[in-house]
């Protein structure tokens, strides 16, 4: 029952939002006020009946009802709650109706916050808002329908893969796809802005917020993507270059370029095409992502089971949408207006390299991801691209996009000073050098080149964003309880620059210290037996056997001391899952300052012996610290009342009132 | 001249669109390597442990061969090591490695830390054999029959479902 009014409801979303793409759009052009405010109306009405679409397939997976057959295929009754609730987006089908129902979200948001938005931008913003939601409604209607019924119906469902059933990863889609679809926000205001021919200052300023806090969702889906992989497939390793995970990376790095070129845009009046089209192309490669996972085009280890109808459907709607905005982009792009000039040496100068740099980065992790198709189709023979190209190619890229980092934010505006502001970046450079000649001396004779070049990187990275901030707050030039007076009232903007900046040096680190300086030990030991890893000696206690909800382990025991004394005590185990029937790894990891011991137990080899694997992996709790650093930041950020759009006009009102008040 | 600037990224959406849509034909999953029922091409590599000794098509023959592309930076193979462990474990079938671009040192480190299922292993470090055989990506796998014919290609990890319905009953067949 719950499922039918479901689907019902679905179809009526897909009527809404066809009114929604069209009346508000029609209204806009006319300057009819009533037609404009459907879009508002619609907006709210679509999120509603979505809403009420997942809510139905939420109850039949809470419920286990497998006459649903989305439901018998990934779920099963001896699942946890949480793993019931997870599955629902553990599918494609599920998932797209995830998208869908985050899609609308964004759009009631707009219409719910965008009260201060000129009537026609917000009508045509959540027109084209309305368009991408026919489109994936129709999708989800005619291709992948999770509200099919099964008959007869199955006693238990199949379950749900194993490794899927994670913590980490029952909260990976939903993050990385706010913020995919958090994109489309942009995406629709740069269209709209396009269909007016206007882009302004105020345009910018509303565009940031909402771009923003996709950013902050897409790095936290990424973060937790890249943390399960860590900890759930046992062997330390973080991130592969997947195409899959590439295909999460690429509007990371449009979303970033596009950040920091609204800036300019708001700040400068300038770059405005350049502005555009990034927030196009961060959308299109958010839908190229969904694309290649989708349509199974390229092989990995995420995709799900692909139909070539569904493929064909959403390549069909890629190309509209991209291929739309694009010819209005061609169109319309050149009648915009440039604003203000500024020389190469500036903070716009330096905003410029960082996208140029982006974009370069964008572009190569595109083309690494897609060589394989093109050559196959150019039958240049089959070629495969790995971590090896990825590798060769990034790090050129990331050294002179950290240099600039640090020396942008001291540039003035229009026209910089280049000299005052690397006299300025003198710590940084000495904290850099000092760190990579300290690796260099103590890293070990094991340690490579290009560890010394990360580690300077990082150290030069973080201190030159502490001088910025010190610059601002005019440290040792004013008494120090000026500074502190400053410091407590920067802008919050100013807070997420900082924090963001010192997140990306952390994040640098560990990527070195991981890569550099891992130390792994495979062996086989017998209960009672002491290994010794990076100074700290395992014991391995014994193995027992445990019980899950929907698994069996083998579950070891080992004793962890550094110098004689007890350090820790791990126990990794080794599950069995009934439904599916699957083995997976479940690594123990202890987490220092320095790095994360990791003990991942094997099968039984010889007598109570047992294949054993204990790692070092050297920072990379840095890696997981930068990023939540990056994460806050770009919160703190958000919640600057620059963002809160219309927050300085209600404050002139305020005042206009007051005085209205005191002379009376 | 600066509106072709602008309707630039449109051609290259184009461009992309066409190899997208030229892709579909050649889902790398689908397609029938024109390899099969031909003789193994002709390759030489230097093996990848020390008793390994030169990996070329002078291996093969008498027995049923599986031929395995991996590389230690894969990800899917990672997924498709546990069967192959088990296939060495069960010994039903002869499996050659070829380590696919990939630095020994790194491949040797895995097979530790994975297990080793392969009774010789060639080290293809740039690729050539790869080439040569057709190899879209890393997993694939080919069956080679006693006569040193390749009878089936396997792109992407070996699923236990392939294992079961396709594989296994063609190595019995081709074995008798």
């Amino acid at each position: 029952m719950f499922t039918e009014i479901g689907h019902y409801a679905l179809i009526l979303a897909l009527a809404v939002a066809a009114a929604q793409a069209v009346v508000p759009l029609v209204g806009a052009h006319r300057g009819d006020r009533t037609l404009m405010a459907v879009g508002r109306s619609a907006a709210f009405a679509q999120f509603l009946l979505v809403c009420v679409a997942f809510g139905a397939l939420l109850h039949a997976y809470v419920t286990s009802d497998f006459s649903v057959a989305n439901v018998a295929q990934n779920s099963h009754t001896d699942k946890p709650m949480l793993y019931k609730v997870s599955g629902l987006w553990g599918n494609h089908e599920g998932s797209l109706l995830l998208w869908i129902a985050i899609l609308s979200g964004f759009g009631a948001a707009v219409a719910g916050f965008g009260n201060n938005l000129p009537a026609a931008l917000r009508a045509r913003t959540l027109a084209v808002q309305g368009m991408i939601a026919v489109g994936f409604t129709l999708f989800i209607l005619l291709t992948s329908n999770p509200f099919e019924r099964l008959d007869p119906v199955p006693l238990n469902g199949n379950g749900l893969n194993p490794l899927l059933q994670d913590p980490g990863l029952a909260f990976h889609p939903p993050f990385l796809y706010l913020g995919y679809v958090g994109f489309s926000i942009a995406f629709s205001f740069a269209v709209a802005a396009l269909i007016e021919g206007r882009v302004d200052a105020a345009w910018a300023r509303w565009v940031r917020p909402w771009t923003l806090a996709a950013w902050v969702f897409l790095t936290v889906g990424i973060g937790l993507g890249s943390w399960w992989a860590y900890y759930e497939l046992g062997w330390g390793g973080w991130w592969y270059w997947d195409p899959v995970e590439n295909a999460s990376f690429m509007p990371w790095l449009a979303g970033t370029a596009l950040l920091h070129s609204a800036i300019i845009v708001e700040k400068r009046d300038t770059l405005k095409t350049w502005t555009i089209l990034l927030a196009i192309i961060a959308f299109s490669l958010s839908l190229l992502g969904t694309f290649l996972v989708r349509s199974g085009i390229i092989s990995s280890v995420h995709s799900f089971a692909s139909d070539p109808t569904r493929g064909l459907f959403i390549l069909a709607l890629l190309l509209v949408t991209v291929g739309g905005s694009l010819v209005l982009y061609a169109l319309r792009a050149p009648v915009l207006k440039s604003g203000g000039l500024f020389s190469a040496v500036s903070r716009e100068g330096s905003l410029v390299l960082n996208n140029v740099l982006l974009a370069t980065a964008t572009g190569t992790v595109l083309l690494g991801t897609l060589y394989p198709l093109i050559a196959d189709a150019l039958n240049l023979g089959k070629l495969s691209v790995g971590a090896p190209f990825f590798n060769a190619v990034f790090v050129p890229l990331a050294v002179p996009l950290a240099a600039a980092m640090a020396l942008g934010p001291l540039l003035a505006w229009k026209r910089g000073n280049l000299m005052r502001a690397l006299r300025a970046l003198r710590p940084a450079v000495a904290a850099g050098l000092l760190v990579a000649v300290g690796t260099l001396v103590w890293g070990g004779s094991a340690s490579p080149w290009w560890a010394a070049l990360g580690t300077g990187l990082a150290a030069y990275l973080f201190v030159g964003t502490l001088t910025e901030t010190a610059e601002r707050v005019r440290l040792f030039d004013v008494p120090p309880a000026a500074s502190l007076h400053r410091l407590v009232h920067l802008p919050r903007s100013a807070y997420g620059l900082l924090l963001s900046h010192l997140g990306l040096a952390l994040v640098i680190a560990g990527i070195t210290g991981s890569s550099a300086w891992k130390v792994e030990s495979v062996q086989t030991m017998r209960v009672g037996e002491t290994v010794v890893v990076a100074g700290f000696a395992y014991r391995l206690d014994g193995v027992e056997e445990a019980r899950g909800p929907n698994y069996v382990s083998a579950r070891a025991t080992f004793t962890v001391t550094k110098d004689g004394r007890p350090y820790a005590v791990m126990q990794p185990e080794k599950r069995l899952y009934m439904q599916p029937q699957r083995p997976t790894t479940e690594a123990a990891i202890v987490t220092t300052w320095l790095g994360d011991l990791y003990a991942v137990i094997g099968d039984a080899n010889g007598p109570d012996g047992f294949v054993t694997r204990l790692y070092f992996n050297p920072l990379v709790p840095w890696l997981w610290a930068g990023g939540i650093v990056m994460v806050l930041g770009g919160l703190v950020s958000l919640s600057d009342r620059r963002h809160r759009v219309g927050a300085p006009a209600r404050a002139h009102a305020a005042l206009a009132v007051n005085s209205v008040a005191r002379g009376a | 001249m600066r509106r072709l600037v602008y309707a630039l990224p449109l051609l290259v959406l184009a461009v992309v669109g066409v190899f997208f849509f030229v892709g579909f034909d050649r889902d790398p999953k689908l397609i029938p390597s024109p390899m099969i029922d031909k003789p193994s091409p002709a390759f030489a590599v230097p093996g990848l442990r020390g008793g390994d000794g030169t990996v070329g098509n002078a291996r093969f023959g008498g027995t049923v061969t599986l031929v395995n592309f991996f590389a230690s930076w894969c990800v899917p193979c990672r997924i498709e090591h546990p069967l192959l462990m088990e296939l060495a474990r069960a010994g039903t079938v002869r499996i050659v490695g070829i380590d696919y671009k990939d630095k020994p040192e790194d491949a040797l480190g895995w097979l530790r830390q994975l297990g080793d299922p392969y009774t010789v292993i060639g080290a293809d470090r740039d690729g050539r054999a790869a080439i040569d055989w057709g190899v879209y990506g890393v997993p694939e796998s080919y069956l080679v029959d006693r006569q040193g014919r390749i009878r089936f290609k396997q792109v992407g990890p070996i699923t236990e479902d392939v294992w079961r319905t396709t594989m296994l009953p063609m190595i019995k067949e081709l074995s008798q």
